[in-house]
């Protein structure tokens, strides 16, 4: 059946910021959707309120809306474009959540558009945690035993009729948001409380645990003649209990035998049936139970979700470019594949190597939370790593996840723990949980007593068990004797490489450097070949150049003579480093093909565009270390190396690759020291006659307190040795110092801490330009909307500014340019600065791409990353000419979201440590709705009226007041803690007081919890009394109640309020914004 | 213990034995399937072959007492990039080393099955050997040819059993024939199996749709047949080139005068000859469970389990209707008479290993019973 030709315009939903959960796998299925769509001739429109995605580019969609994805915004984008077709399923949760929305509010139907790829009922029966069990009894499948509640009587009724623990699952959510593991009733009220809170529909299933069964997923594609194929088989190392995004996955499955397997096809097919998914992609999960084989559906997604994204990466099969297909009518036999060309995606892929998933976590961020995982997801990225056995494939994903590990395994110290211990460590499933079962193997812990305590399928731990082995035969091997005579040393240095160990691992367990054992490997021919990743098990010829290295015999690679670039992606997402650096280096990949030049992509993040193995000419699926990377170069050849766009991550590796003698293009290693070192630094910005504030460095708490008191208080204290802001505070006296030094890090000569005058009530101010050498090109200055302390990544920004002078706004664009010429940049950079009084002071300078690139590029209509790109490839500025491309006339703001909803017990205060995971951009052409769409794309329903509850620390109550008198002014209700209702008084405005939760009851947080306060103002006041107004903010957190801890981002809230009025907001692509 | 792989165009390639000395050869072709490797072992229809699987874990689940699919291995060798030695399935019984030790087939591993594979993509099916003896790589592909050519080799009539069985639902038991007649037990349409090396999966499906089965070895001939008074035969798959099975040709065309007639596999390349078609030999053939395969019928589209090195070739029939084609490469893989009650499939209907997306086959041979017999 051909595609239909009664539809002529689809919409499709994204799924906006990166949250845990969700993250860039939604820009990757939305992209290649959107490009699946368009190359059939539908006209696309798309809703996504995350600029930092590929999705967004305008150049993709017809019509591409970066609004708000709720409910009413998306109405209003259907009655404005009238679309025939809504396509729900290939943005996350949330983009089905919101489709369903505007379903049930008749919009769809009014103006006729229809769902397609799952309907309504379709997308309730899955999601609905009873009709789900309903639809499971139909077919005979089991599921396991369970209770649906709407309240917390039904709670405690259905925990009559089911054993502790019990597992809590919110419907309708995302990553398991609100769920968790119950052991007791008290457990299970808190938890099923929260679930019911998280719930779209206020329903959570209680379920008989099924922990320690064995895990695992099926990926199914179906079409509209009821065709099903299985994409891939996925096994969690980790078992029931455990998240799957926070599992460590396998594919394909290693411990079902084939009626196994084919009973669990069987079902997948069968339940896809029964559900009603038309077409596209689903994923099912399935417990086993290890004893007897029994087999329980545990849930199904009617979408494409980070499984299939796991999956479609795993084995080569573009499951979200499919998916689309199918929804405009195909079927899998019309749909050709273009890996092998003669087949058709009408296919199950088979595999020849194993894959495997490790997310990365990033607990230390949030203190207060335990490092334990449940069912509710945590981790905030992972690596796919591939291999031709398990064992190589585990090692290179440990690598991959760019935590300091060389592989599965660092120093190889022995265990100082006893086996029981270790033992003990390793029944409760953590982060690190892998690292301290290999620490118990290698203790001489048993395979068997293992099992007992984690339920880790003895497969696995056998196999990490070989590994350990390997470990203890490769200390034991003398290499001294040998280099270069010894015929058994090429003999074991291949095995040890075909068991994943990398030259790091290896130089650690033979006390030599890692370029000792490299030099000693390529003396003896032991180097990687590179094998593809191909669909088919190599049955058939593959034209998809997508390579993962390996220690085998074969050649399949062969160096083209074209001209050809190398970019190093970002690897893993995290905190800091995301969706921003993979849109940057996909750009670069865009680019370089529009230059005729071939692009090389070498990343380890399944979830990205940049692993799609059409975004560049060659893709290379390896992590992103010192040894992985010069091994693809070294093969390659390229002619150039592109760091600046992958975040950190190829940053790190700009100096040593260097001098490997890689050519490393755009800004040199050089330049990025200078402005990277601080003394370096210092000596610049004197030479250029620029301010910093005041700052000193520390090696002992004495020595701090003597810089700080000629500082001056407050000041910024952070350990020079960590990046992204880890272990920043500022500190407002010595008495905090003292506690800072004490608590937080411990100062050394080796470790000296930094030390720099805070700038209170300063304005902080963000730029990124272009450089060629001669010419700069000052692409957006952005004005936080926070005051200065807030990291850069968490604060509010708004281009252009909202409040800056234009005499300020020309001296930061002087001084860019300034600096922009004396580092001679080529590409882009980025500069932090922070304005008070009107004096600017730089606070930070990076010669490379930032996390703002892509925001900037969407707001201004200029493609920097694109056009950097050619710079680095000796283009010059004045030919590419920016200046004329620049649209204008809107605000666009940027604003930040937190997973502190993931991570109970932590403090949502923001501070100069970055904890947002996403971030949503509002545009308008006024800067008050702009910065309201912002607010509402993060989830952040700002009441039109009610009560303010507004309670600030000394400092702020001057700078609250502007605020304050315009929520007086709107009608607003203020409520407000006895200091600041005194102030407030004082200056005119009417605010009652209300008790502090020290001072007795009623007090704000019973006001917060009878749902009698709708907007909150809580600024801190130092460490030590924050403490103090955590529960308030953790409450207001839990309860979903719109709240700021800023003086500033109270003000601009208030503008926004007022600006809105009972009016709604008005929704306008960004075509019709760049006035195309 | 080291152990040598060859082929006879000179390709090698070392590895390990993991059962311990010795050396076998045949042809080796490769098997896409991630799991299943029991029924592979086990099938029949690999006599004769060194099956290279190409998945790089094999043997993690064991060996169990349940899949198997006849009554002993029938591969000629094995061969993996990494074999488990302790498995881990609560069904498992027994190792795969142990497996293929106790049944005297050799299994190497440490080989990397990728470049083997690629290499017969590339230069086809290969006669090869496999061996610990300490002999040069020049030596042993010089051996190898010593193997014989799978084309012309008529291997049904070395793996059917000697004698006339039943099938008791779990294991074969023989069957009473008194002066060439049968005294059927049961009461559902009889139906007279072939044994060219038949799966045991076969015999299941057939039983689930209610037939009486008596499976009778591949010597059988058309009077033989008629003395056992069937209502329907069913022709196995099995091993070798159809062509060389030219007495069991002559025969099958007396038979598909006389009855409704089904065939899998071998069956259906010999219900090709039997209609007077030819059948050549694959490149390197299919073996795996991700074929897809359209059913022209109905448009629907199976994800086939498919083992065969010859081809019933789509232009030398008349007469009959193509029923199933596959979307690969779109060679026959299946078809029905246009007016007599014959059907044959290429692939495996029954699976075991691979999906269960063509189990109709079995309805479509009871239907067909039906309408021809009234039973």
């Amino acid at each position: 059946m051909p595609k239909r030709t009664d539809l002529k315009k689809i919409m499709l939903i994204g799924s906006g910021p990166i949250v845990i959960g969700q993250a860039c796998e939604f820009d990757y299925s939305g992209t290649q959707a959107l490009k699946a769509l368009k190359e059939e001739g539908y006209e696309v429109v798309l809703v996504n309120s995350n600029p930092a995605t590929i999705m967004t580019d305008p150049v993709l969609a017809d019509r591409t809306y970066i609004e708000p994805i709720e409910p009413e915004t998306v109405a209003k984008i259907i009655a404005k474009e009238r679309p025939d077709a809504l396509l729900p399923t290939l943005g996350g949760q949330t983009g089905l959540n919101t489709a369903l929305a505007v379903a049930e509010m008749g919009v769809l139907d009014e103006y006729g558009v229809e769902l397609i790829g799952a309907t309504r009922e379709a997308i309730m029966k899955a999601e609905s945690r009873e009709l789900f069990r309903e639809a499971m009894a139909n077919i005979g499948l089991k599921v396991p035993k369970s209770g649906i509640v709407h309240n917390l009587d039904d709670v405690r009724r259905v925990a009559q009729e089911i054993s502790f623990p019990i597992i809590v699952r919110p419907a309708y959510t995302l990553g398991g948001t609100g769920g968790g593991v119950a052991y007791n009733m008290e457990d299970l009220e808190e938890i099923a409380s929260r679930g019911l809170a998280a719930s779209m529909k206020t329903e959570v299933m209680l379920e008989q645990s099924v922990l320690g069964w064995k895990e695992f997923e099926l990926e199914v594609m179906r079409d509209r003649n009821n065709n099903c194929v299985i994409i891939c088989s996925i096994e969690n190392i980790d078992p029931m209990g455990v998240h799957t995004g926070d599992s460590i996955t396998v594919a394909p499955a290693q411990t079902l035998t084939d009626v196994e397997y084919q009973r669990m096809r069987d079902a997948s097919i069968a339940i896809m049936g029964e559900i009603g998914v038309e077409t596209g992609g689903s994923n099912v999960q399935f417990a086993v139970n290890p004893e007897d084989g029994e087999m329980v559906v545990i849930e199904m997604n009617p979408r494409v979700s980070r499984s299939s994204a796991l999956a479609s990466k795993a084995t080569g099969f573009p499951i979200a470019k499919i998916a689309a297909k199918l929804a405009v009518g195909y079927t899998l036999d019309e749909i050709p594949n273009d890996i092998t060309r003669e087949t058709q995606a009408s296919f199950e892929p088979t595999i020849d190597y194993v894959v495997t998933k490790i997310p990365r976590f990033t607990f230390e961020k949030f203190p207060g939370t335990q490092d334990s995982l449940t069912t509710a997801m945590k981790s905030v990225g992972e690596a796919m790593s591939i291999g031709r056995t398990f064992k190589e494939s585990l090692q290179k994903g440990m690598r991959s996840l760019e935590i300091g590990l060389p592989g599965l395994g660092k120093d190889f110290a022995r265990p100082e723990q006893s086996v029981e211990d270790l033992l003990a460590a390793s029944r409760t499933p953590r982060s690190t949980r892998l690292l301290t079962v290999r620490r118990a193997l290698a203790a001489g812990a048993t395979v068997e007593q293992l099992y007992e305590v984690t339920r880790i399928d003895p497969w696995f731990l056998r196999q990490i068990a070989e590994i350990v082995a390997m470990e203890e035969e490769l200390k034991g091997f003398s290499l001294e004797h040998s280099i270069g005579v010894n015929p058994d040393t090429a003999a074991m240095l291949r095995r040890a490489k075909e068991f994943g160990f990398s030259d790091v691992q290896l130089a650690s367990l033979w006390k030599k450097s890692a370029a000792d054992v490299r030099g000693l490997r390529k003396e003896l021919s032991i180097v990687p070949t590179y094998y593809l990743v191909d669909t088919c098990a190599a049955e058939f010829e593959a034209y998809t150049p997508y390579f993962y290295s390996t220690y085998e015999t074969g050649r399949e690679l062969t160096r083209s003579e074209k001209k050809k670039v190398v970019i190093l992606g970002g690897g893993p997402n995290r905190i800091g480093q995301g969706i921003e650096f993979d849109y940057c280096c996909c750009h670069a990949s865009f680019a370089l093909r529009d230059m005729g030049v071939e692009s090389i992509m070498v990343n380890s993040n399944p979830e990205t565009v940049s692993t799609d193995y059409d975004t560049s000419d060659r893709l290379y699926f390896e992590p992103l270390t010192f040894e992985d990377v010069l091994n693809i170069i070294e093969m390659e050849r390229p002619d150039g190396v592109i760091v600046q766009f992958g975040g950190q991550t190829p940053l790190n590796l700009a100096v040593p690759l260097l001098r490997a003698g890689v050519p490393i293009i755009g800004t040199s290693p050089d330049s990025i020291d200078r402005a990277e070192d601080r003394e370096r630094f210092q000596a610049l910005l004197n030479k250029l006659d620029l301010r910093q504030p005041a700052n000193g460095t520390a090696m002992s708490f004495e020595t701090a307190r003597a810089e700080a008191e000629s500082i001056g208080y407050p000041v910024v204290v952070r350990p020079s040795y960590v990046l992204g802001g880890r272990a920043m505070e500022i500190v407002y006296d010595s008495e905090a110092l003292e506690r800072y030094f004490r608590e937080a890090v411990g100062a050394s000569p080796e470790h000296p801490v930094l030390i720099d005058k805070f700038l209170e009530n300063a304005i902080e101010v963000d730029v990124d330009a272009l450089c060629d050498g001669t010419d700069t090109y000052v692409a957006g200055i952005m004005e936080h909307i926070e005051e200065a302390g807030i990291h850069s990544g968490d604060s509010a920004c708004v281009l252009p500014p909202h409040t800056l002078p234009e005499a300020v706004v020309e001296e930061i664009r002087r001084q860019t340019c300034a600096l922009a010429t004396e580092l001679n940049v080529i590409g882009l950079m980025n500069i932090q600065f922070a304005v008070k009084d009107g004096v600017v002071f730089i606070l930070e300078v990076n010669p490379r791409a930032s996390r703002t690139a892509p925001f900037v590029s969407k707001a201004t209509g200029v493609p920097l990353v694109r056009l950097a790109t050619r710079v680095m490839l000796g283009e010059k500025l004045k030919d590419l000419d920016p200046w004329s491309q620049r649209r204008r006339g809107y605000y666009a703001v940027k604003e930040s979201v937190f997973p502190f909803n993931r991570f109970p017990g932590t403090d949502v205060l923001l501070g100069p440590e970055m904890r947002s995971t996403g971030e949503v951009m509002g545009v308008d052409p006024s800067f008050a709705l702009a910065f309201m769409k912002s607010q509402l794309a993060a989830g952040v329903n700002l009441p039109h009226e009610g009560t303010v509850f507004i309670s600030v620390n000394e400092r702020d109550k001057k700078a609250v007041l502007p605020a304050a008198r315009i929520f007086q002014e709107v009608g607003f209700r203020i409520v407000a803690t006895g200091g600041t209702a005194a102030f407030l008084a004082e200056h005119g405005v009417n605010a009652e007081k209300v008790l502090k939760v020290h001072e007795g009851r009623p007090n704000v947080v019973d006001l917060i919890k009878n749902r009698e306060i709708h907007l909150m103002v809580n600024t801190p006041s130092g460490k030590k009394t924050v403490h103090d107004s955590a529960i308030l903010r953790q409450t207001a957190l839990l309860y979903g109640l719109p709240y700021t801890t800023t003086a500033a981002g109270a003000w601009a809230i208030a503008l926004s309020i007022r600006e809105r009025g009972g009016n709604g907001l008005k929704v306008q692509s960004l075509q019709e914004y760049y006035g195309r | 213990m080291r152990a040598l792989l060859a082929l006879e165009d000179g390709f090698t390639l070392t590895g390990t034995s993991f059962t311990g000395p010795g050396e076998s050869n045949g042809e080796v072709i490769f098997n896409t399937g991630m799991t299943g490797y029991q029924e592979v072992l086990t099938d029949p229809s690999y006599a004769g072959q060194m099956v290279c699987m190409t998945y790089p874990h094999i043997g993690n689940y064991g060996i169990n007492a349940e899949d198997m699919e006849s009554r002993r291995v029938f591969v000629e060798g094995f061969i993996v990039k990494e074999c488990c030695k302790t498995p881990s399935n609560w069904r498992a019984t027994m190792s795969l080393p142990d497996y293929l030790t106790q049944n005297g087939i050799m299994g190497i591993e440490g080989v990397d099955t990728r470049a083997l594979t690629r290499h017969l993509r590339l230069h086809g099916a290969k006669r090869g050997i496999i061996s610990t003896e300490d002999v040069t790589p020049e030596e042993l592909a010089q051996r190898a040819k010593a193997a014989p050519l799978m084309e012309g080799s008529n291997l049904a009539d070395a793996v059917t059993l000697p004698e006339p069985y039943v099938w008791t639902g779990a294991a074969t038991a023989p069957a009473r024939i008194v002066d060439g007649a049968y005294d059927w037990p049961g009461p559902g349409p009889r139906v007279v199996v072939f044994d060219f090396g038949v799966k045991w999966n076969i015999l299941r499906l057939l039983t689930e749709q209610g037939f009486d089965l008596l499976v009778v070895p591949s010597s059988y001939t058309a009077a033989q047949v008629a003395a056992l008074r069937p209502d329907a035969i069913f022709l196995s798959n099995g091993p070798g080139d159809p062509a060389a099975l030219t007495a069991t040709i002559a025969e099958l065309k007396l038979l598909t005068d006389a009855y409704p007639v089904a065939g899998i596999c071998l069956g259906h390349q010999l219900l090709g000859h039997a209609l007077g078609g030819r059948t050549f030999k694959l490149k390197f053939g299919h073996h795996g469970c991700n074929h897809p395969v359209k059913d022209l019928t109905d448009g629907h589209i199976e994800i086939s389990s498919q083992n065969h090195g010859f081809c019933v070739d789509i232009d030398s029939l008349s007469d009959v209707q193509l029923t199933h084609v596959n979307l690969n490469d779109r060679t026959l893989e299946g078809f029905a008479h246009k007016t007599r009650p014959i059907i044959a499939i290429q692939y495996h209907p029954e699976a075991s290993p691979g999906p269960h997306d063509s189990r109709n086959f079995f309805n479509r041979f009871r239907t067909m019973v039906r309408e021809a017999t009234g039973r």
